[in-house]
């Protein structure tokens, strides 16, 4: 190994002369390294399917999740046609798992969206802006921070009313003031980075500096951050329900199903305990998946 | 706006407006004092009253020790920190002013090279986007944006083609400063200023670079300013010398009367803690001792006073002045009292150089 690096005569250095390494661009090189890490490939399956079987529940599902039946109730797994077991009332477990996917997806992902956005501009615009406008904005967040974040949201929710809307509309005030120190922290590490100051040498504005500057850099922490919410609503989610402050009956809901079924766990323990299964497997994927992208994205590594 | 000086070099700049006889960059009494956190009342005087001419087509040189306020002078001149006094006279034009240049007019004929050479670089931004970004700033269409950056990045001596698209942590040290070298030129400036640009490089780097830099100047019709804490670098590079000490200048000069003759005090100690290549001439003593003082709370009169071997009362009292601005090109500067005949210090009138 060692002799033949020397055996290369000295005049091969050259600095301009270095091989060119495969050159990928950033997007390139993050699904590089995302294609060589089998655990994360494995759980974005999983998501993926739950994605998956959420859009095209109508067609997956074996039963209609809302048809009740009196005959049939609290089944154990595999009774019957009902792969799953039947719930208190006789409704195909399976299919309402998978249809109860759509609401807690759809309350996993958009809040978690709408407070990126909005936790995001107020951060970027707090962390550049610096001075008087940057307290002012933090220190509002960090009157919501006072509140742990499951209190805040039942608060929320209680005051407003149960409902899907009202829910959703928690969770993101929920989520705006930790985005909000998301990107405002990235924005201020950057503000004072040279490269902010060369290219307000360039005559640049406040706002072609941080479309072309600032929000690339941030973009990254913020969207990581972001995929590590979504796990985190659909728990709090799933727990408004629970407490009858989200989804309302009959629809349904990974959260809502746990908390009527509760009752029934000695006549039927192992159905009980599947919407709550659902919740954790759905809410670790995105964790880990979050996790894998956090390490693909470093583009410091 | 093309590249006059690369079609035909002795093309005159049609944005020359004085001559050469009008020197580049008037800066005069300019101050900037940083307030300090919890202290009311009390401020950095990290830039206290200085004034200088750059003139067309020099390189005039900035020394001093860390936390003289180099930097901070740097910025100044490019608006990055706003003046708390002072004026600046780009080409004639009073920077700034209602009948003078706007600071973004000067930003298109001043632009500055950082020292450390990567985080003045866009991490997430391949090298020759950072480079087009000025001149599609300053108006180009992004294909044309991107030609430029081309054509400057060959310039610089980086092939366009494999470095271009690569991110500045695939870059070494080296090839990073070339980089922000050819974005500072991007947008064809006259004067560029250079604030450490070699002092983070190896030392075969640095030499590499410096040529660069001296061929640049020579090819594009550049001036520069050329801030360094090393006094080798600037005396290869610099036709002209300024000297700070804690924000004020105490020596400007040619490269040669400052290296070879220098008048104050200062400067003579910092040439002396120069490394001797003769290890007969090895220094024992540091010429001069302990640290400089605090900015927030400089000494009265001469602030070299505390460290200076000469020091008498009159250096306590009475500020030391620069006589003129350095306008006349061969006038040889320095703010101590031992070069003022009236100034009343036992010295003064009988120094071993006197005026040049």
């Amino acid at each position: 190994m060692s002799d033949i690096a020397l055996d290369k005569p000295l005049e091969t250095f050259d600095e301009q002369a270095v091989p060119a390494t495969q050159v990928r661009g950033y997007w390139q090189s993050v699904f590089y390294r995302l294609r060589h890490d089998p655990a994360t490939l494995f759980f974005a399956a999983i998501v993926l399917s739950i994605v998956l079987a959420a859009i095209f529940a109508s067609l997956i599902a074996p039963f209609d999740p809302y048809k009740e039946s009196v005959i049939s109730r609290l089944k154990p797994v595999g009774w019957k046609d009902h792969l799953l077991g039947t719930d208190e009332l006789g409704r195909d477990m399976l299919s309402r798992l998978i249809y109860g996917g759509r609401v807690s997806l759809l309350m996993g992902v958009v809040p978690v969206l709408i407070a990126s956005l909005v936790g995001g501009v107020l951060g970027v615009i707090g962390g550049f802006a610096g001075g008087r406008i940057n307290t002012a904005i933090m220190r509002t967040m960090d009157v919501f921070y006072a509140f742990p974040s499951v209190l805040l949201a039942v608060a929320i929710a209680g005051a407003m009313g149960g409902g899907i809307v009202n829910g959703m509309l928690a969770l993101t005030l929920v989520f705006i003031p930790p985005m909000c120190r998301v990107a405002e922290t990235a924005t201020t590490q950057i503000r004072s980075l040279d490269y902010i100051e060369a290219a307000r040498a360039t005559g640049a504005g406040t706002l072609m500096v941080i479309r072309y500057h600032v929000l690339g850099n941030v973009l990254g922490p913020v969207f990581i951050y972001a995929s590590s919410l979504v796990s985190v609503s659909i728990l709090l989610a799933s727990g408004l329900s629970f407490l009858g402050l989200g989804v309302r009956p009959p629809t349904a809901d990974w959260g809502l199903m746990l908390s009527t079924l509760r009752q029934s766990i000695y006549v039927v323990p192992f159905v009980c305990a599947l919407p709550g299964a659902a919740i954790f497997v759905t809410s670790i994927s995105f964790n880990l998946v979050s996790d894998g992208l956090r390490t693909a994205m470093d583009v410091r590594m | 706006m093309t590249h006059a000086a690369e079609l035909d070099p002795r093309a005159p700049d049609p944005r020359d407006r004085g001559g050469p006889a009008q020197p580049l960059l008037i800066a005069t009494d300019l101050r900037k004092h940083f307030p300090v956190k919890g202290a009311r009342g009390k401020s950095v005087q990290a830039v206290d009253g200085v004034s200088f001419t750059v003139r067309k087509g020099e390189t005039l040189g900035i020394v001093g020790e860390s936390g003289c306020g180099k930097s901070t002078l740097a910025r100044l001149l490019l608006h990055l920190v706003v003046p708390d006094t002072g004026e600046l006279v780009f080409d004639g034009d009073a920077v700034g002013a209602a009948d003078g240049i706007a600071i973004n007019a000067l930003r298109r004929q001043v632009q500055m090279v950082f020292q450390d050479s990567y985080s003045s670089l866009n991490p997430r931004m391949p090298v020759r986007d950072s480079v087009a970004f000025g001149p599609f700033i300053q108006g180009r269409k992004k294909a044309q944006a991107r030609d430029i950056a081309r054509a400057i990045l060959g310039k610089v001596g980086l092939d366009a083609d494999v470095f271009g698209p690569r991110y500045p942590h695939e870059l070494s040290g080296g090839q990073k400063q070339r980089v922000n070298i050819a974005r500072a030129l991007a947008t064809e400036p006259r004067m560029v200023i250079l604030d450490e640009p070699v002092s983070a490089l190896d030392k075969s780097v640095e030499a590499q670079v410096l040529n660069l830099l001296r061929a640049l100047k020579r090819q594009l019709d550049l001036t520069y300013v050329f801030i360094s804490h090393d006094l080798n670098v600037v005396r290869y590079i610099s036709d002209r010398v300024l000297v700070m000490y804690l924000g004020r200048v105490v020596e400007l000069g040619p490269v040669e009367a400052i290296f070879e003759r220098p008048l104050h005090p200062y400067t003579k100690a910092l040439l002396a803690s120069r490394p001797s290549m003769d290890p007969a001439h090895r220094i024992e003593e540091p010429p001069i001792s302990g640290d400089p003082p605090n900015p927030i709370d400089p000494p009265s009169g001469c602030r070299f006073r505390t460290r200076c071997p000469f020091a008498e009362a009159v250096c306590e009292t009475t500020t030391p002045a620069l006589s003129d601005w350095g306008v006349i090109a061969e006038s040889h500067i320095a703010a101590c009292h031992m070069h003022d005949p009236n100034s009343g210090h036992s010295h003064s009138g009988h120094t071993d150089s006197g005026q040049a």
